[in-house]
């Protein structure tokens, strides 16, 4: 399950290690039997790092999801609430432990606050009169969690709205303290580069926390060479556009959480002989969807137009090794072919799961709807016409497609023209505003304060600077054997990734002027290391470097990444 | 995406993929096609053996053994609860998680910050960032059910708030200045951690006067804006409404208070609601948005007072023979244009572009024809009539089609399309044969007309007619061809 995680150029198995380890700590601290009541959200990024067994091997023998009035039965010693800390949670807990109490014997109650203790939480389970039934109270913080061999993931959802919106830097903090774990177990960072606000801030955070943690060197060996922190509010463009790649395109459409995605079961139906496809499963089919998993590795990055050719070779394949069967005359052939037949099974349920998700996808990317919204995005994307009213998006208004479709658009436009002028932005929040409902004047203000939206000021459009100067649209894209970037989103280059790309090569001073037109300050910072633990670089070693971003990113820009980390190993 | 229900399974037990084109690679979908027949036709060969080395997934696709599927297996099991376990315990022996090597590795991220203290205890981080981490401090957290309280009196507020930090419980009370509370404020704020800083602001919301606290938070935007969003959070509307008058922050008090509407359910209250609103000082265009948000509500009331009553008297035949689906209360703008077109239909209202478009598609889903030609036809001085449409009779096409209006409907629009391509486009798309002719007769275009002549059922009118364009403009043609 997380072998996958060693794959790459930094050994994140390390990282699933150290957490695990806190774990158990924890579990052991709370002796005897135990029931842990889960905040469901939590289950998610919790499967990344431990699995059942691991809690059973430390006396959990009871799991309920956290839900108002009494507990189910279980006869433990300890109850456990693993949650949020989320004012909401703290009422249900407190309605858990009173009915409980009424109940009869006694229990030791703990909580465990992911990825911080709250004392504003703490103070609302006093308020209702339980905090002093809790023995541990104790938070364990699960800042980073591997999701593959070079991914990890805060899966802090709200950490844009928090930011931008409510202007709520709590994340900034689990971000720096992250990024200090990290650091912990990979070496000091010698080179820190920022872009955006939030990014000057995790910086000054890490840089303090490091003057404040005197204890011991590090004297680990850095893996790391650069840290790259970058602010999502330097690019809001790229999240708005309509994500091209096979991972991304299974996310836009089905959304991706915690490594996982539900799809319709009828394609995955199992097909059995005389079973005539009767008792179809209603239940939505969950798939795992990681590294491990060697045609996905294959093909999740790809532009989905490429991923057609990919699956019928490895079909292709596959058949063949199949029909080997035929050939195998000995008793030691047949003996050789029956030892591969598990790994060849394996693959072949994995080719007819992508078949069949391709199929879904296509189904929807060959519609003309889909046509007309990615030919729109594309216009706007390369600056034609994004100074008028667009009549697709007044039909999908018109013709009352999702909400959010609609607000995507309207906000990719607003940020390829640095804002929209008065009118077209006025007219756009009355057909919105009479056709969803006025209850949404709260929604635009919300875009409007967190920069997703806005009215032109100055009268000046920067977006034609800032794409011609970092080349985002690319007129000639090969989807099939791409040579830029610009592949994900078939034309368009995610800014941040092109900025991540030109910080390696040639580096951001060639860029200085479009450096200041983007939102925020941009920055380096060294991090001194004793003389031991420099790196005396060998010519054409590659360095590795960290890219954090604040407040999200998509599946197409990870792609993007991994791309240019591919042309760099191979030149 | 508009297909119906029907063609969807349609299209889901139809073996043919044809709409699985990878692009220009027909060939090659026919093998992904044969593939996947060849690789499900091997379960008849491989299938009943089991599964063993490979991990196992449930259905859902929980691996078994991870912690979401475990979650329902230990609650669903509570009565047999042992055989369970065993089961786990069985089960589990195949989930890889047995497979991995067992964790040689001795991190683990207290232990790396700990550096010289205790081991065994659980730390997090921040304590070990602490600048004093040998300090010695009672272990007051944890104790059983025991009280909190400070084991030492003189803490600067720095120390406080590094304590803080940390998830120790101590006292602010001692505290008593101003000053210090302030100094408090601001060591919170500089070390960026939101849960600290809220607690001092707690603090503070409790000792310090509404006045003054505003006025200090005023100067210290940082700290405003946790106070703003802890307001928020725990609701408390009043205290958030004073701030911003306080701060002569308008907009975002007038916005504040009109989002209470949404937790009043009675329409009546609401719409008392919605009228204190239209006084407050929201931007120009907000203030229109509001004032008709509050009209609407105000209509719908009445409407739906009269409607409701229309409706249980049985009387009046559009609503036996469309029943409501559900009241119109509360229902945006243009549902309720929709709503009063399909219910209460008048020509009384002004053509605009929005109304236009909703009328038509409420008299067209009545199938009202006449009402939707009415709608497009304007008359000169002169008494002539002529078509007009302020949306491009390219949508109405699309809309009528959408609420599956005959052909010769269909067709009468389509030609009413200016631009020649786009109409031939949509006659094809729609199947209208004749206009599709008409065209391609009227554009000359022989190839265009040839090639839709397999189009159209053998025999059929529209094939005489074809032929008959094609014979009867033979020289025409080839003087064109030429």
């Amino acid at each position: 399950m997380a072998a996958h995680l060693s794959y790459g150029r930094v050994n994140l198995n390390v990282l699933r290690e150290a957490v695990r380890r806190e774990l158990r700590e924890f579990l052991d601290k709370c002796a005897g039997s135990k029931a842990i009541v889960w905040d469901e959200y939590l289950t998610g990024p919790f499967g990344l790092i431990a699995q059942y067994s691991l809690l059973k091997e430390h006396e959990v023998e009871k799991m309920f999801t956290l839900k108002g009035s009494r507990l189910p039965a279980a006869d433990v010693k300890n109850i456990i609430f693993f949650v949020r800390p989320r004012l909401e949670l703290m009422d249900i807990i407190a309605e858990n432990v009173l009915s409980e109490d009424r109940r009869g014997p006694t229990r030791d109650f703990h909580i465990l606050f992911v990825p911080r203790r709250s004392l504003l939480c703490e103070q609302r389970l006093k308020d209702l009169g339980v905090l002093g039934s809790f023995i541990h109270r104790e938070e364990y913080s699960l800042d980073l969690i591997p999701f593959d061999g070079d991914l990890l993931s805060m899966e802090s959802e709200g950490a844009f709205k928090e930011c931008y919106l409510e202007s709520d830097q709590t994340s900034l903090y689990h971000a720096a303290k992250g990024l200090m774990t990290l650091q912990a177990l990979y070496g000091t960072i010698p080179q820190i580069f920022g872009k955006g606000e939030c990014a000057r801030q995790v910086a000054n955070m890490m840089i303090r926390m490091k003057r404040e943690f005197t204890g011991s060197q590090n004297s680990i060996f850095p893996v790391f060479d650069n840290l790259l922190l970058l602010d999502r509010n330097v690019d809001l463009l790229t999240p708005l556009a309509t994500q091209l790649t096979y991972e991304g395109l299974i996310d836009e459409i089905y959304g991706i959480q915690n490594s996982y995605v539900k799809l319709p079961p009828e394609k995955f139906a199992p097909k059995k002989q005389g079973d005539g496809g009767k008792d179809l499963p209603t239940e939505a089919k969950k798939l795992q969807l990681n590294s491990a998993e060697e045609l996905y590795a294959e093909i999740r990055d790809k532009n989905f137009n490429a991923v057609g050719s990919v699956l019928s070779k490895r079909a292709k394949v596959i058949s063949a090794a199949f029909e080997e069967r035929h050939n195998a005359k000995t008793v030691g052939e047949i003996k050789q072919f029956v030892s591969q037949l598990p790994h060849m099974q394996a693959a072949r349920g994995s080719l007819a799961n992508h078949t069949s998700i391709a199929e879904l996808i296509k189904d929807v990317t060959t519609s003309e709807d889909f046509f007309d919204k990615l030919t729109v995005e594309q216009e706007f994307m390369s600056g034609v016409d994004t100074d008028k009213v667009n009549s697709y998006i007044e039909d999908c208004i018109a013709q009352k497609h999702p909400l959010i479709k609609v607000l995507r658009l309207v906000c990719l436009q607003s940020v390829c023209n640095s804002g929209l002028k008065q009118k077209v932005l006025d007219y756009y929040k009355r057909e919105i505003l009479q056709t969803y409902g006025y209850e949404h004047i709260l929604t635009l203000y919300n875009l409007e304060k967190a920069g997703l939206l806005k009215p032109q000021t100055g009268g000046r459009n920067n977006y034609p600077t800032i794409r011609k100067t970092l080349r985002l649209w690319m007129d000639d894209v090969n989807e099939q054997n791409p040579t830029d970037i610009s592949y994900v989103y078939s034309g368009y280059a995610p800014l941040s990734v092109r900025l991540a790309q030109l910080l390696s090569r040639p580096g951001w001073r060639s860029i200085e002027e479009v450096l200041r037109i983007l939102p925020g300050p941009h920055f380096e910072e060294r991090q001194p290391l004793p003389t031991g633990l420099q790196k005396k670089r060998q010519p054409g070693e590659n360095r590795v470097t960290l890219i954090f971003f604040l407040g999200g990113v998509t599946f197409a820009e990870i792609a993007a990444l991994r791309f240019l980390s591919q042309l760099e190993d191979g030149g | 995406m508009n297909r119906t229900k029907g063609d969807e399974e349609e299209y889901w037990n139809s073996s043919k993929f044809k709409a699985f084109t990878f692009d220009d690679e027909d060939d090659e979908l026919s093998q992904l096609k044969e593939s996947k027949r060849a690789v499900n036709s091997l379960r008849d060969f491989v299938d009943d053996e089991d599964d063993d080395d490979l991990e196992r997934v449930s259905w859902s696709g929980e691996p078994v053994g991870s912690i979401s599927w475990s979650i329902k297996e230990t609650a669903g099991n509570s009565g047999s609860s042992q055989e369970g376990r065993e089961q786990l315990k069985s089960r589990n022996s195949f989930s890889t998680y047995t497979q991995l090597p067992k964790p040689t590795s001795t991190y683990s991220l207290s232990s790396f910050f700990r550096g010289r203290t205790r081991p065994g205890s659980f730390q997090s981080l921040s304590d070990a960032l602490s600048d004093a981490p040998a300090k010695s401090y009672a272990p007051e957290l944890g104790r059983p059910k025991g009280e909190y309280r400070d084991y030492s009196n003189d803490w600067s507020p720095s120390d406080t708030v590094r304590r803080l930090r940390k998830g120790k419980v101590c006292s602010l009370e001692r505290f008593r200045s101003l000053q210090d509370k302030l100094q408090l404020l601001e060591e919170a704020v500089s070390m960026h951690d939101g849960n600290v800083i809220t607690a001092v602001l707690i603090f503070l919301k409790r000792t310090l006067s509404k006045e003054i606290l505003f006025r200090e938070l005023e100067v210290r935007q940082v700290a405003l804006r946790h106070l703003i969003h802890f307001l928020k959070e725990i609701g408390d509307q009043k205290l958030l409404l004073d701030l911003f008058r306080f701060l002569d922050r308008t907009e975002e008090l007038a916005l504040s208070h009109y989002r209470e509407h949404l937790n009043i359910q009675d329409p009546e209250k609401r719409k008392e609601f919605l009228k204190t609103c239209v006084g407050l000082p929201f931007s120009a265009e907000d203030s229109a948005h509001i004032q008709d948000h509050y009209t609407l509500l105000e209509r719908q009331i009445i409407i739906e007072a009269n409607d409701r009553h229309l409706e249980s008297a049985g009387q009046t035949e559009i609503f036996r023979k469309h029943p409501r689906k559900a009241s119109i209360l509360n229902m945006p703008l243009v549902t309720t244009l929709f709503y009063s077109c399909f219910y209460h239909y008048t020509e009384a209202e002004i053509p605009d572009k929005q109304y236009v478009l909703t009328a038509l598609a409420a008299r067209a889903k009545l199938r009202a024809w006449h009402d939707v030609d009415a709608l497009f036809t304007t008359k000169n001085w002169l008494g002539y009539t002529k078509k007009r449409a302020p949306i491009g009779f390219h949508r109405v096409v699309e809309i009528l089609h959408k609420n599956s209006a005959p052909v010769q409907i269909l067709q009468e629009y389509v030609n009413l399309v200016e631009d020649v391509d786009t109409k031939l486009n949509l006659a094809t798309k729609f199947k209208c044969h004749d206009v599709v002719i008409d065209t391609c007769r009227d554009l000359k275009d022989r190839q265009q007309l040839l090639a839709y002549r397999s189009k159209v059922d053998k025999g059929s009118a529209e094939e005489e007619k074809i032929d008959a364009i094609l014979n009867s403009s033979v020289s025409s043609y080839s003087l064109l061809l030429q």
